[in-house]
């Protein structure tokens, strides 16, 4: 159905390749949260890998500095219609962290979990391989605390609120259970290229 | 977290543009018909889709400024952004009778749940007072007696959107607080403020023994900082306050 006298704006044909259907490309940063931003004590900052509700490995913020930091570019896609291009981060590979806890995926789902009570559902698939980090920074200087600092999850060609900011944990789970914003209204897995913006899309 | 997703949410539909008025010289209000109207939670929004002739589209999501109590139409308010895409579309072009379409009403966290009859604080900055006006026209039909007050930072009296009809409700529903605080304008009534939204504004609007049992702020990334993080200091606790960043859109 086309809208009388709309016309648009459309991408430059480079851009176009990278702009998923229904965004619209940005080059400022923008915020989006659930509540206020919290204020994080590093010296009490802790990350904690589990399988079910069983904790297997916990790093304080040094030991989780001091595992291999990779670097990525990637573009990224905000379910509010937003995308911007070669983001550059740097942190730590899920791969990596599961090597750190000689842990083989014990199951195909997973839940990130936040210090503010925030969880968000990515299935494994989508978080090994390369496919996802913890990053702790963004082009070039820590991640500021409005953008998720000090440490967000980044699983970057799912929609944005996939990865979660101020992330202190992660969950391996045998169901696929609905995060908060899943709960809320938004779709389980969220990828971009094919619209899965809300539950029944 | 207790609540689910207790509606169905419509996918994309035509709407007709009932109405579309001038609220203030940089918004519109634009009330629409969808084909299937269904209820909703005073916070939500809907998305709106634009097709040009060849297919190509532009979406952004808008807050219901309505009460779900307006039965069978919609309404948004949008304000102008100069460089934006579909802000212009809906004060240069749309008509009364034009097609649009539209899918939701969508997201179940910014919102007002009156039943739960909590006191709330509402901090709005600009055309972040949107979700807050479909809270309001909702309480004059509930049967809600806990106090709710509304913070709005606007730059100047004549940019308050809803101005008079949120002047209208404060003076027709008890327990309903509306403040204005203008930070490029003086203010023009007794309770209303002429500076940036601070710990002391705040102060005045609460009493420290009974704290609003929810807090929603709404606006421009650098207000919901500010605002929120003021809420914090006062202490206010983090799992009370609800936030909605505007903007990037």
């Amino acid at each position: 159905m086309s809208t009388r006298g709309f016309s648009g704006r459309r991408p430059s044909a480079a851009a176009a390749q990278r702009i998923p259907p229904g965004q619209h490309e940005t080059t400022d940063f923008p915020v989006l949260s659930a509540g206020p931003t919290p204020r994080i004590d590093l010296a009490k900052w802790s990350f904690t890998l589990r399988v079910g509700p069983k904790p297997v490995k916990r790093w304080t913020w040094a030991e989780f500095n001091a595992m291999p930091m990779t670097a990525m570019t990637r573009d990224i896609h905000c379910v509010t219609t937003w995308s911007k291009l070669d983001t550059r981060w740097e942190g730590v590979l899920i791969d990596d962290l599961l090597a750190a806890a000689e842990l083989v995926p014990p199951t195909g789902f997973a839940l990130a979990h936040t210090v503010e009570g925030y969880s968000t559902n990515v299935p494994v698939d989508d978080l090994i391989d390369g496919r996802a980090m913890i990053a702790l920074r963004y082009d070039g200087v820590p991640l500021t605390d409005d953008h998720g600092g000090p440490a967000r999850l980044l699983v970057p060609h799912l929609y944005f609120w996939k990865s979660a900011k101020w992330v202190n944990g992660l969950q391996f789970t045998t169901r696929d259970e609905a995060g908060f914003w899943e709960l809320r209204g938004y779709h389980m897995r969220g990828d971009p290229w094919r619209e899965q913006r809300y539950a029944n899309d | 977290m207790t609540e689910g997703s207790a509606l169905r949410t419509v996918g994309w539909q035509p709407a007709i543009i009932v109405v579309i008025e001038t609220l203030t010289p940089a918004v519109t209000r634009v009330v629409l018909r969808p084909q299937r109207w269904q209820t909703f939670l005073p916070g939500q929004h809907i998305d709106v889709k634009l097709t040009a002739p060849d297919g190509y589209s532009a979406r952004r999501s808008y807050s219901l400024t309505s009460a779900p109590e307006s039965v069978g139409t919609f309404e948004i308010a949008i304000e102008r952004l100069d460089d934006g895409e579909v802000s212009p579309y809906f004060h240069d072009i749309a008509e009364v009778g034009d097609a649009i379409e539209i899918s939701g009403p969508h997201a179940e966290h910014f919102v007002w749940r009156a039943e739960q009859n909590a006191s709330l604080l509402m901090l709005a900055g600009g055309s972040g007072v949107a979700p807050f006006m479909s809270m309001v026209r909702h309480r004059a039909f509930v049967a809600h007696n806990a106090p709710v007050t509304l913070l709005y930072s606007a730059r100047s009296w004549e940019s308050v959107i809803y101005r008079e009809e949120l002047i209208a409700q404060e003076s027709r529903l008890s327990d309903f607080c509306c403040v204005f605080t203008l930070t490029r304008d003086m203010a023009r009534r007794p309770q209303d403020f002429s500076r940036r939204v601070d710990a002391a504004m705040i102060a005045s609007l609460i009493t420290v023994d009974s704290l609003p049992s929810q807090s929603l702020v709404c606006g421009s990334n650098a207000f919901v900082r500010t605002t929120s993080d003021l809420l914090l200091d006062i202490g206010i606790p983090a799992s009370s306050i609800l936030t909605e960043r505007y903007g990037g859109g």
